[in-house]
């Protein structure tokens, strides 16, 4: 146990005082319930949605297939976190398992497990989207209000404290070669530069939904679900009935045979890319073009490790402090795949998964831990005819299936974010680099690497490709023959269902998502209050 | 083990048949019914304990006694992993040992002869590799489970941290 005297704990003290949460596993016998609003999720769709709603005065029903845990049970223990707080023990997969991707699943979503880094929606983005998808609404200027708001409410700022070695490598390397790098805002308050965001904050200084908007919204009287896993929606007419929700058992593992009716005036879907358009598809919603689950995207992130002389300690410091976007603004947004560079927090379990190969040479690669720098790239995918994403199915248990091929074009990229990186971290001083890639070798110089590099075979399996970044498979679009909900949040063909996630946006962000999805569920949100209210929403503040 | 080698090259070309026919003979012998939790036992607990020290070769004790305390607290802690998964995940894992458990399939797939107790870490090691760049999707995929799963169940412990100069977290927090 932490000492309780130094960091307080809102969520014991919320439900101290009195918060309607529910845990499902608990439930001896099956429950019906009722509010205005249902909200699938707790995430970052699911937790703005939740405050402004409870805040304008609507009864609201917030459903979390994870736990909810708090800064008592964040021990910095990979063993610990992955497992509880992750979707699929942080070892979700694509269809044919080239792809592992993290998602969180408890209360607060990804956002619980985050790297709190913070940015608004890029122009040629938005750009894209109003250009292809007629999203008119979705301009900078038109989204400045919205991002500000969730900026404040979740003290997203400059981060000030000098950067930890792992990042000011990047800062060094890109400076070398002439490459602009910049400082990553953040979400957090008197953050205390430990390094472990993603095994949930120790101090609470990060300002994820878990300790903002979830709070806030069960202040306002809303009522939480736990280990409550969302089945399917029952529809009559052009109108969603009941939410049928399945209890998990306390490990969180199989359902524990208990069900939960949730009825309601509005639905709105917050489950995260993945689960939205999985639970809309086991709930057969209307999808007359077939494009429910389609443009799934992921930011396939690569990665490489250099090994430096003096130490690096990649575990410890804030993670993900310094980017570089120069590979994304050197070409058009729709020519060749563009990618971000960030460094990564080093941490054992992870970066030792992550490594190729085994035996000797894996472990002499660990061995090295502290002295290891770690760079990612994430690729911008969804703005090229060649980079159409992935689509989102279902097994016959019912359960999501992502089908992921990794094209050609994104290949391309692949390799020239591993030649970027490998140059980067030359430029930085590294005494070698390894691309991850099984065939990859341990480059001892740029011309080596340039060699190498440019002679590997890119294909899935044996390049290590890796995913944090889920979004798509529920297209926003006015035009039903373009995506399946209209820029209004407001599925097309159901009268009272919304979707609030990451899986509205028609491409990849070409940047770490958190704050698009809370700058645009904010407004979206705001106008839903507002229709069912009769009023205008309430603000978040600060 | 060299003999072993080329005789596992050779069926390659075969490996698809193969890996269907052992399928079968474990899907009849395990029929289908509703998803459990994954079990460790028997041969599947011997193919694990054999993998384990080929996949961590280069970090485990050397002294025999400690090493094979090591080898058998990595192996309950995968165990451990492998319950934490979704069950359909527990399944497909379950599957794979199950696999590796049948005579025929182990000689033909991992070209080990002599049963897995019998296994010696250069007769794994090499498998392992052919799995790593098996033209076989299912073999290489299951040789990430396999590594993702042993690696990062090793690097999860903490005795593990300071042969790599981990300090683990901080202790006033911890």
């Amino acid at each position: 146990m932490s000492n309780p005297n130094i960091i307080a704990d809102p969520i014991l003290a919320g439900l101290a005082g009195g918060w309607k949460v529910i845990d499902c596993a608990g439930l001896a016998s099956d429950r019906v319930m009722e509010a205005d609003v249902v909200i699938v999720g707790s995430g970052a769709g699911g937790g703005v949605s939740a405050e402004i709603l409870a805040k304008s005065g609507l009864t609201v029903i917030i459903v979390e297939e994870g736990a909810l845990k708090s800064s008592k049970d964040f021990k910095m223990r990979e063993a610990d976190a992955y497992p509880t707080l992750y979707q699929e023990s942080a070892a979700r997969k694509t269809r044919d398992k080239a792809i592992n991707i993290l998602q969180g699943r408890t209360v607060g979503g990804s956002t619980t497990v985050n790297w709190t880094s913070s940015f608004r929606t890029p122009t040629p983005t938005l750009d894209y989207w109003q250009n292809n998808f007629g999203l008119k609404d979705y301009t900078s200027e038109a989204l400045a209000p919205w991002f500000l708001m969730m900026e404040e409410r979740l003290s997203v700022s400059t981060w000030l404290t000098p950067p930890n070695e792992n990042n000011d490598l990047l800062k060094r390397g890109a400076a070398k070669l002439g490459i602009p790098a910049a400082a990553i805002m953040r979400n957090v308050k008197g953050c205390w530069n430990l390094g472990y965001c993603g095994m949930g904050c120790p101090t609470n200084a990060k300002q994820s939904m878990l300790v903002t908007t979830i709070p806030s919204a069960l202040n306002h009287g809303a009522t939480l679900l736990t280990h409550a896993r969302a089945e399917r929606l029952t529809i009559r007419g052009d109108k969603v009935e009941t939410l049928v929700v399945v209890a998990m058992d306390a490990t969180g593992v199989a359902a524990s045979g208990r069900r939960v009716m949730l009825r309601a005036k509005h639905f709105v879907v917050a489950g995260g890319a993945i689960n939205s358009p999985a639970l809309l598809l086991r709930s057969s919603v209307p999808n007359p073009h077939g494009l429910l689950g389609t443009r799934t995207f992921l930011h396939p992130t690569v990665i490489s490790a250099g090994i430096f002389a003096q130490r690096v300690d990649g575990y410890a410091g804030a993670p993900q402090t310094i980017y570089s976007d120069h590979f994304l603004e050197t070409h058009a947004v729709g020519g060749p795949i563009g990618y971000k560079l960030e460094a990564p927090p080093l941490h054992p379990l992870l970066l030792s998964t992550t490594m190729a190969g085994f035996g000797q040479a894996h472990s002499d690669t660990m061995r090295q831990f502290p002295h290891v720098h770690g760079l990612l790239a994430l690729l911008r995918d969804g703005f090229h005819d060649q980079s159409k994403g992935g689509t989102v199915g279902l097994a016959g248990d019912g359960s999501p299936v992502l089908d992921y091929p990794i094209t050609e074009f994104v290949w391309d990229g692949v390799r020239r974010a591993h030649l970027s990186m490998a140059e980067i971290q030359f430029a930085a001083g590294a005494k070698s680099v390894q691309p991850v890639h099984e065939r990859a070798e341990v480059y001892t110089s740029w011309d080596a690497a340039k060699k190498g590099i440019s002679a590997l075979q890119y294909k899935e399996h044996i390049t290590r490709v890796v995913s944090a970044h889920v979004m798509g498979g529920c297209t926003m679009s006015d035009d039903a023959r373009l995506g399946v909900v209209g820029a209004n949040g407001r599925y097309h063909g159901l009268a009272n269902l919304s979707v609030h996630d990451g899986s509205l946006f028609p491409t990849s962000i070409g940047a770490n998502p958190q704050l698009s999805i809370y700058g645009i569920t904010a407004r979206l949100a705001s106008l839903l209050a507002q229709e069912l209210t009769g009023k205008p929403a309430a603000r978040l503040v600060a | 083990m060299a003999a072993n080698r080329r005789t596992f090259l050779k069926v390659g070309a075969g490996a698809a048949l193969t890996l269907a026919a052992g399928g079968g003979l474990y899907r009849y012998l395990h029929p289908a019914g509703p998803l459990q939790r994954f079990a460790l036992d028997g041969d599947a607990k011997a193919a694990l304990e054999a993998i384990v020290p080929a996949m961590l070769a280069g970090v485990l004790p050397v002294e025999p006694g400690a090493r094979a305390l090591a080898v058998s607290a990595t192996t309950e802690r995968v165990h451990q992993a492998i319950r934490g998964l979704q069950l359909p995940a527990q399944k497909e894992v379950q599957d794979l040992f199950g696999l590796l458990a049948l005579a025929p399939a182990r000689r033909l797939l991992t070209g080990v002869a002599g049963g897995w107790t019998r296994a010696t870490d250069a007769q794994v090691g090499s498998f392992l590799q052919e799995w790593r760049f098996h033209r076989l999707a299912m073999l290489q995929t299951a040789y990430h489970a396999l590594h993702d799963l042993i690696i990062g169940s090793w690097y999860a412990d903490p005795a593990s941290w300071s042969a790599i100069g981990y300090p683990g977290p901080i202790k006033e927090l911890a």
